[in-house]
């Protein structure tokens, strides 16, 4: 996700869109990218430090953008 | 950095979003903010000045002003607008130097001062354009720091009153191996070619080099040129008393505050690092929107003033508007559109938000500004009107936080003669000339090993990611020596007309390290070629001048030889300097980049159908030099690449001979005499020899037979050199004319083939050529 104090002109234009859909009752809008990572073993915490890395190197442009991890299923 | 002391009780509380947000979400109403009633009975409250970047005594000069201590939000607009990027307080002595020994020159309506200056270029068409730094942001954030750049110079040239036409874009990063320069050149030039596709805009051309002196300081300089008709000039200035403030574009948020004084001004340490202010994102979409609302206001004629929001925001555009017009000004800071409810009036003040702009409008225009403003979605608020009190008044919740005399900030910053020096090491450096280094014995294998190095190497890698031909009016585009446009804009009062403008930009640092004031002179030089190598007359010149830190006396010394030099020059060729930008403090630790004057060269063609295209278009044409060709190697790209050398003395830079050679070009392409041009410049004869055989896929057979020294022929650098394809038929007329203007010719031979032949030296198949001059950029950069 961008940092909540970076402009987001997508989440902007989506938050225009709404209302001429006939969506009402929406106040902002922020988009951003979900990442589905599958490992080989298990989600460990020394998987998860890996994944962390990539988060920081690759996935994410920690600059402007914060990033979660999270296991699922 | 502003925050610092976020309980202190100034206000002044950057970086205190989150904060703030909690606040707001705990329903606790924010503190009030620091009034001028409350600076008059606390005048002994200390001020966060240093963290704004401010000098004691320049705060000292603050309440001297006043005549008490500054308000919060007061100080949030002197320290960004007395910081070095607003001020240019380091730079304005030696900058006077552009207006004092300008040329006379009929084709220059706005010059120096104004957000862009504006030449004349006949049938009542204007021209105007600016070129401007964006360094730092595009190294913070490569993508959105070079996006923002090329929005910047954008609005910079809407609020002339013109229409963008096309950008350029001079680009410099670090060695071409280094590990950074992977990461900062692809985001540069995504960012650039991301805002400048959307908005619609051709990028025209510009340079990419590569050198190890810009890695943690690659320069990103934007370029932008726009067309207006003459009548139709806009100016920043807030005239007549009752009239309206009315802001419009994006709303404000917390982008890059602190940016202009911080981001821009101060040295990247690693420790700044963990700080980073946020960091500024464009809309290209809103600034299209922004584009054509501005137009239509322009034509419905109901803009009295107008000034883009750059650095400095809020800030910039209140002071100077203010300062320009009657002098008063009264704003209502709770006006202003807000992304983030939380901001606090220093915030907004100092907000970098893009896509804004600030216009001057008479009430009774009002309802027909909010219409077109309506029409476009562009969101539009009176913020304030016009006053003849010579104060700018600004209140936020019903209290005056700011009452200041606007040209004290706009006009009347600190103004510094630094000390300067010549470097210690500069003769030691101008001694070690390049006479010691080994020649090559293999001058094919010497051509090659230039025309595959990064800085002669093909750039399609870069460009073919920009749009060259949007709004289906480029002439040309990179490779050529320059950009040219064909004017065909539907504006009212305006004829069908043939002409088209040509722009280009230059800079070699490494002959500026060597020599600054002569290194400043061949930037113009080479831009002026540029520009008449495609038959087009250079008419005015803009430049950013991009330096390491002003305090440190060896930089302030090569600063003040660079524009002594470029005024020199600009005076002897007759085209005067409309404006650009000063970047300083490019510098990691004590290491500052090279010197870097880029200088950009606007110029002129009756008709864009006689345009000359670059390099050898057919068969049969006689191959001449035009110019000296002297041994001349220092900070040539021979030294460098053959053998990492930097030293000795640039090229000379022949101002008079540079003149006769464009009149020769500009007529010979007028009367129709030149089937094709190519300037020379890094690499000399020999990388303009390829260049121009691979231009058409035409070879040429040639003899190297200028100096007796064939190495010399092929690699020298020495300047006011061009080379030209003329039909045989032609060429006695066209020796004439050069024998006229006394510019030496030397037919070199003839085009044809699928070779380029260097008689008794060496043949390159054009294939081995090509492959060798496009290969490099894409094995690099992937």
């Amino acid at each position: 996700m961008l940092k909540p104090e970076i402009l987001d002109p997508q989440g902007q234009a989506i938050a225009r869109a709404l209302p001429r859909l006939g969506f009402a009752g929406v106040s902002a809008v922020r988009q951003g990218k979900r990442f589905e990572i599958e490992l080989d073993g298990p989600a460990d915490e020394s998987a998860l430090a890996d994944v962390r890395k990539m988060a920081e190197t690759l996935l994410a442009n920690t600059v402007i953008e914060d990033y979660v991890v999270r296991v699922e299923g | 950095m502003i925050g610092s002391e976020p309980d202190a009780v100034s206000g002044v509380e950057g970086r205190g979003t989150r904060h703030s947000a909690e606040r707001m979400r705990s329903g606790e109403r924010p503190m009030s903010a620091d009034s001028v009633k409350r600076a008059g009975v606390t005048p002994d409250e200390a001020m966060p000045f240093a963290e704004l970047g401010m000098k004691r005594d320049e705060y000292e000069k603050v309440k001297e002003i006043l005549g008490r201590r500054p308000t919060g939000s007061e100080l949030a607009i002197y320290s960004v607008m007395w910081s070095e990027h607003c001020s240019y307080k380091s730079s304005k002595v030696h900058l006077r130097q552009f207006a004092t020994k300008a040329p006379k020159s009929e084709a220059l309506l706005v010059g120096m001062g104004e957000n862009a200056g504006v030449v004349d270029i006949g049938d009542g068409w204007a021209a105007t354009f600016k070129i401007e730094s964006h360094n730092h942001p595009s190294y913070v954030e490569p993508h959105q720091g070079a996006a923002t750049g090329v929005g910047g110079i954008v609005r910079d040239i809407m609020s002339m009153g013109a229409r963008p036409i096309a950008v350029m874009d001079a680009l410099r990063f670090g060695g071409a191996h280094q590990p950074d320069t992977k990461r900062v050149l692809p985001g540069v030039v995504e960012g650039i070619s991301s805002y400048g596709n959307c908005l619609g805009l051709p990028n025209i051309g510009g340079e990419v080099v590569f050198d190890p002196c810009y890695i943690g300081n690659p320069l990103v300089n934007a370029l932008c040129v726009g067309l207006l008709r003459k009548d139709q000039i806009k100016l920043a200035t807030a005239p007549g008393p009752g009239n309206k403030v009315v802001l419009f574009g994006a709303s404000t948020g917390p982008d890059g505050i602190g940016g202009a004084s911080v981001l821009a001004s101060a040295t990247f340490e690693d420790e700044s690092q963990a700080k980073r202010p946020a960091v500024q994102v464009g809309d290209p979409f809103m600034e299209k929107l922004l584009i054509e609302c501005c137009l239509e206001l322009y034509a419905a004629d109901v803009v009295v003033g107008i000034q883009d929001l750059g650095a400095a925001g809020v800030s910039c555009a209140t002071t100077e508007l203010a300062a320009k017009g009657t002098g008063g000004m009264h704003v209502d800071l709770n006006l202003v559109p807000l992304r983030d409810p939380s901001l606090r009036p220093e915030e907004i003040l100092m907000s970098e938000s893009q896509e804004r702009m600030m216009a001057v409008v008479t009430p009774s225009d009002i309802p027909a500004f909010m219409a077109i403003c309506e029409k476009w979605d562009v969101p539009a608020v009176v913020i304030g009107e016009v006053t003849d009190t010579g104060r700018l008044v600004m209140t936020w919740d019903g209290e005056v936080i700011v009452d200041i005399p606007p040209g004290t900030a706009a006009d009347d910053g600190p103004v510094y003669e630094r000390p300067y020096h010549e470097p210690v090491g500069q003769p030691a450096l101008n001694a070690d000339t390049p006479d010691r280094l080994e020649r090559p014995d293999n001058l094919r294998a010497a051509l090659l090993q230039l025309l595959g190095s990064p800085n002669l190497a093909s750039k399609e890698w870069v460009t073919s990611q920009y749009d060259r031909y949007v709004r289906s009016n480029t002439v040309l585009a990179q490779p050529a020596d320059a950009g040219m446009l064909r004017i065909s804009e539907v504006m009212a009062g305006a004829e069908p007309t043939t002409r088209g403008i040509a722009l280009a930009t230059d800079g070699n640092g490494r002959y500026a390290k060597l020599d600054p004031y002569a290194g400043a002179q061949l930037a113009l030089a080479e831009a002026y070629r540029n520009v008449a190598v495609t038959g087009a007359k250079p008419l005015a010149v803009t430049n950013c001048l991009n330096f390491g830190s002003p305090e440190d006396p060896e930089v302030m010394w090569q600063f003040a030889e660079a524009v002594r030099g470029l005024a020199d020059a600009c005076k002897i060729l007759g085209v005067p300097v409309t404006g650009g930008n000063v970047s300083f403090y490019n510098q990691t630790g004590s290491t500052a980049i090279h010197p870097t004057p880029v200088v950009g060269v606007l110029g002129v063609i009756d008709d864009v159908a006689k345009r000359v295209p670059s390099g050898f278009t057919s068969e049969g044409l006689r191959v001449a030099l035009l110019g000296e060709t002297k041994a001349e190697f220092g900070g040539s790209e021979w030294a460098h690449v053959a053998h990492g050398h930097l030293g000795g003395l640039p090229p000379e830079a022949d101002l008079v001979a540079e003149a006769a050679l464009a009149a020769v070009l500009v007529e010979a392409g007028r009367r129709g005499l030149l089937q094709g041009s190519h300037d020379l410049s890094d690499g000399g004869l020999g990388i303009a020899l390829a260049e121009a055989c691979l231009a058409a896929g035409v070879g040429a057979t040639v003899s190297a037979s200028l100096t007796g020294d064939a190495f010399t022929d092929l690699f020298s650098e020495s300047s006011a050199r061009a080379l030209v394809a003329v039909r045989p038929e032609a060429f006695d007329e066209f020796a004439a004319l050069c024998a006229r203007h006394e510019v030496p010719c030397y037919g070199l031979g003839v085009t044809g083939g699928t070779s380029l032949v260097v008689e008794g030296v060496f043949e390159v198949p054009l294939a081995e050529l090509r492959e060798t001059h496009e290969g490099t950029l894409p094995e690099l950069l992937g």
